[in-house]
């Protein structure tokens, strides 16, 4: 059997038979499956087979592929990381098909084609923006092809398409008792051209999205055979570990390669950016000569540099010029009418973290280079492979593994360019791999900031004014992305000038400030720091109005018919108000993010020696339409225990220019023993409303369990992680 | 030359004697199914057992290991009937998947110490590592397991 195995295939498998999924990258391109002696994965490099051939596979349209035996191969353009999109995308299309729900496969996209074709839009992952920007894609492709086996069909039995229907990977005359396989139609049916596209289906119509479908992808994982980044093989591999110049942005001034270069299996040392690379033919081995190669390192920028400067340099923005990014009524005037409240708020740089540390195997020929990498931007990543190879971008070949994490690490891809440079170096297939150390020292990080509030309350309890002001990191400047000339960016703002809650007069100003370390996407970007802020300030007002948190929220979100279903259903379902033993307290948050409303209920234990166990999170979603509720509950939990991690334990802090942190033991996580219950409740509004959902988990955690230790304690967290407050006494 | 019996099949390895189990699995024998993810034995990523013993196999040097019998996520079974593994797919329990080799096999070595573990049991043997925040249900999927093993 030289066709290759799926990413994905539905159902168990059968006992005694290793139907297990292997997943491969690009079946009708270039990799070819087989196993080794062993039992691992070996990847060969085959020849590009037709899109049709006798007997074959037949692609109809660039999305579907529809084999002989009516199994049907949907193609999805989005990386699969976890959050279940190679389940979520192929339900659409499997909802306007017809096909065999237990037939379908999964395979990823080619970067490769869509530079030409385009036929995939962008293959950037991120945003939770799937399945908000792909549900009618998904569909109408779904349909077209639909259309297009019943005009095949029609026309072979000579009857009006009108009197055809399809189910169950068949396409079927009822009249006259006949039914094809979509197999047998598929080679007609490509050929096939539609006077119009079909109408697709409103959510309302769905018999197959909507449910909870078992995702496709389990398998594989239960048994060691998914085959993510990491896990790629080619003959004649070499292997690469890197020495990174500690304080981001440096540069090696010297090295002595001869010190390791002797060593058993050590082949070359290679300059890549950001410091060395280490080849051998092994990995232990590249990496302990990696760690042993003494080099002069010159620092760069960040030289002398620590997260005290930082922290300063950010508080001190705040009171120097900034750029207003929503501006109503007079705020100024406003703040000197009623109650006067005030709070700062700091919060860390953090690490992604993603358990698959970066790693990128690749292979530069003299026509062309393939590349085998987890990656949330194959296109991206396939220009960085054109122009550090220096070839034409449609000879680069990415074959996207299963992502062992992203979280928004990996959506520019370091270890690409400096993969690709290795093996240009060397002329041999390269997997560089990327040490836990490595991986945490030279993340590209969720921004430190700093943010000041002050509002003003009227004696109802009502808000005469609202004042944020934030100062934090450039995400697209630090990428190179963009100037954010204007001296605003989205991702800076997003939850503060969007901020739901009734005030008469609100300004919302920002300063975007940068150092030597570079920042990015961290899942839920700025909402991450900004509901922490945004949610525990609102707290803090609730409690200097002397009235209930759930109850103070509600009066100012009563324009707010959505906010406040979502609201009630947390408040109800999580027990507020309801009596609690001593040393426990609730604590409740609500923010929109990506287009979906998340509240949540914390429930949190703080015992007399000041530790923090969060017992139960009660989950509010309004994500609008859902395709699979399964796969919201796991988005949601995994949310939840990000956020959590992170708002209970880490900080990356700086000193001499470099990040301390480097493993788990100074950067921790949370692990069963600290994972809460979590409850899940949907609460849709529907209508036009389709929200991501593999972000808006995470942002209401923060302070929800916040205010939650300060219902127990009478202490406000102002700064993260919570670890750094000490709780042991209580006012 | 050191001889390891993994999965029932035996190697003779000429190896520097501090090589990691580990590596010795994925680079030596192509067993990738056992994943690398701190290399200081915290995050559990890269569990096998060891003589039968639930054991990080980052920070064991193979030096030491001659005669010895290991079994990793490739070797529980070859069509994912294990009850473990059944109950890991009843409950869908991966996500990105990364962890989950190790997190089988550390639920594997508590069902076998403890055929029917309380919550308490599992928060005390299960201290692996999971981003993706897969707890609850590696929480439910090992008491679904316990169920499946009495049968």
């Amino acid at each position: 059997m030289t066709r290759q195995s799926p990413i994905a295939t539905i159902g168990r498998p059968t006992p005694g038979r290793p139907t297990l999924n292997r997943p491969t990258l690009n079946r009708r391109g270039f990799v070819v499956a087989s196993l080794t002696a062993a039992g691992g994965m070996m990847l060969g490099l085959g020849h590009a087979v037709a899109a049709t051939a006798v007997n074959g596979p037949t692609e109809v349209g660039a999305w579907i592929v529809i084999d002989p035996d009516d199994s049907v191969t949907i193609r999805v353009s989005k990386s699969e990381m976890g959050q279940g999109i190679y389940t979520a995308l192929p339900m659409l299309v499997a909802e306007e098909l017809g096909c065999d729900w237990h037939k379908v496969r999964v395979e990823h996209a080619s970067a490769t084609r869509n530079v030409t074709t385009h036929d995939y839009g962008s293959m950037g992952t991120g945003g939770s923006r799937s399945i908000r920007s792909l549900h009618a894609t998904m569909q109408q492709v779904g349909a077209s092809a639909r259309a297009r086996l019943i005009a095949a069909a029609a026309q072979q039995w000579g009857v009006p398409a009108s009197a055809c229907s399809v189910g169950d990977g068949q396409v079927r005359h009822v009249a006259g008792g006949r039914a094809l396989g979509f197999g047998a139609l598929a080679a007609a049916a490509a050929k096939v051209q539609l006077a119009e596209e079909p109408a697709i289906k409103s959510p309302d119509q769905y018999t197959l999205a909507g449910k909870p479908l078992a995702r496709l992808d389990t398998v594989s994982k239960c048994t060691g055979q998914a085959m993510f980044g990491i896990d790629v093989r080619l003959p004649d591999m070499v292997y690469a570990a890197v020495s990174l110049c500690p304080v981001p942005g440096g540069t090696v001034k010297s090295y002595d390669a001869s010190k390791v270069l002797g060593r058993r299996g050590i082949q070359a040392v290679v300059p890549v950016p950001g410091g060395l690379a280490v080849v051998a033919d092994r990995f232990w081995r590249a990496r302990q000569a990696a760690a042993d190669l003494p080099v002069k390192w010159d620092p760069g920028a960040g030289a002398g540099t620590d997260s005290a400067m930082f922290r300063a340099a950010y508080r001190v923005a705040l009171d120097g010029i900034l750029t207003v990014a929503r501006n109503e009524g007079d705020t100024t005037q406003a703040l000197t009418q009623g109650k006067l409240v005030e709070a700062a708020y700091e919060v860390p740089h953090l690490s992604h973290a993603p358990m698959e540390p970066l790693n990128c195997t690749a292979q530069v020929r003299p026509d062309g280079v393939d590349v085998w990498i987890g990656t949330q931007n194959p296109d991206m990543a396939l220009q960085l492979a054109a122009r550090t190879a220096g070839v034409a971008a449609e000879k680069v070949q990415i074959n996207t593994c299963f992502l062992g994490g992203g979280f928004g690490r990996r959506a520019m891809n370091d270890e690409l360019v400096q993969a690709v440079t290795v093996a240009k170096a060397v002329g041999k297939p390269v997997k560089l791999v990327w040490t836990r150390e490595t991986d945490m020292r030279h993340d590209r990080y969720r921004p430190q900031a700093a943010l000041r509030c002050r509002a003003s309350l009227a004696a109802d309890g009502s808000l005469n004014g609202l004042h944020i002001q934030t100062a934090v990191g450039s995400i697209s400047r630090s990428l190179g992305w963009g100037t954010a000339a204007s001296g605003v960016e989205p991702q800076a703002v997003e939850g503060l000038a969007n901020q739901p809650y009734a005030v008469a007069s609100q300004r919302v100003e920002c300063v975007l400030k940068n150092t030597h370390i570079p920042v990015m996407f961290w899942r839920s970007v700025g909402s991450s720091q900004n509901a922490f802020v945004v949610e525990s300030f609102v707290d803090e007002l609730a409690h200097a109005a002397g009235q209930d948190a759930y109850q103070f929220r509600r009066k100012l979100l009563a324009h707010r018919p959505d906010f406040l279903r979502v609201l009630d259903t947390a408040a109800e379902k999580g027990d507020w108000g309801k009596p609690l033993p001593a040393g426990v307290g609730r604590g409740i948050a609500i923010h929109e993010s990506f287009d979906t409303i998340v509240a949540q209920v914390a429930e949190v234990a703080v015992s007399s020696r000041g530790e923090v166990q969060v017992r139960r999170v009660v989950a509010a979603v309004d994500c609008g339409w859902v395709v699979n509720p399964r796969l919201v509950e796991m988005q949601i939990e995994s949310g939840v225990i990000y956020g959590l991690t992170a708002a209970l334990f880490d900080a990356i802090t700086i000193k001499d220019g470099a990040v301390e942190q480097g493993n788990f033991d100074t950067y921790k996580m949370v692990r069963m023993a600290d994972a809460p219950r979590i409850e899940t409740y949907l609460s849709l509004s529907r209508g036009a409303r389709w929200g991501g959902i593999g972000e808006p988990g995470t942002p209401p955690v923060a302070p929800a369990v916040c205010n939650a230790i300060f219902a127990v304690t009478g202490k406000r967290i102002r700064s993260l992680p919570i670890s750094d407050t000490d709780l042991t006494s209580r006012t | 030359m050191i001889t390891l019996t993994v999965n029932g099949q035996k190697h003779a390895l000429d190896l520097e004697p501090e090589t990691p189990l580990l590596w010795v699995l994925r680079d030596e024998l192509g067993l990738t199914g056992t994943k690398f993810g701190c290399g200081i034995a915290q995050c559990g990523a890269c569990t096998v057992h060891l003589n039968g013993v639930p054991t990080r196999s980052c920070v064991v040097p193979v030096g030491g290991l001659d005669g010895a019998s290991v079994l990793t996520i490739e070797g529980l079974s070859h069509d994912a009937s294990h009850p473990v593994q059944r109950a890991w797919i009843e409950h869908d329990v991966p996500q990105c998947g990364y962890c989950q080799s190790g997190q089988i096999m550390a639920a594997v070595a508590l069902l076998q110490q403890t055929p029917k573990p309380s919550d308490a049991d599992i928060d005390a043997a299960i201290s692996n590592i999971c981003r993706c925040g897969t707890y609850p249900r590696i929480r439910a999927a090992i008491h679904r397991a316990a169920e499946l093993a009495r049968g």
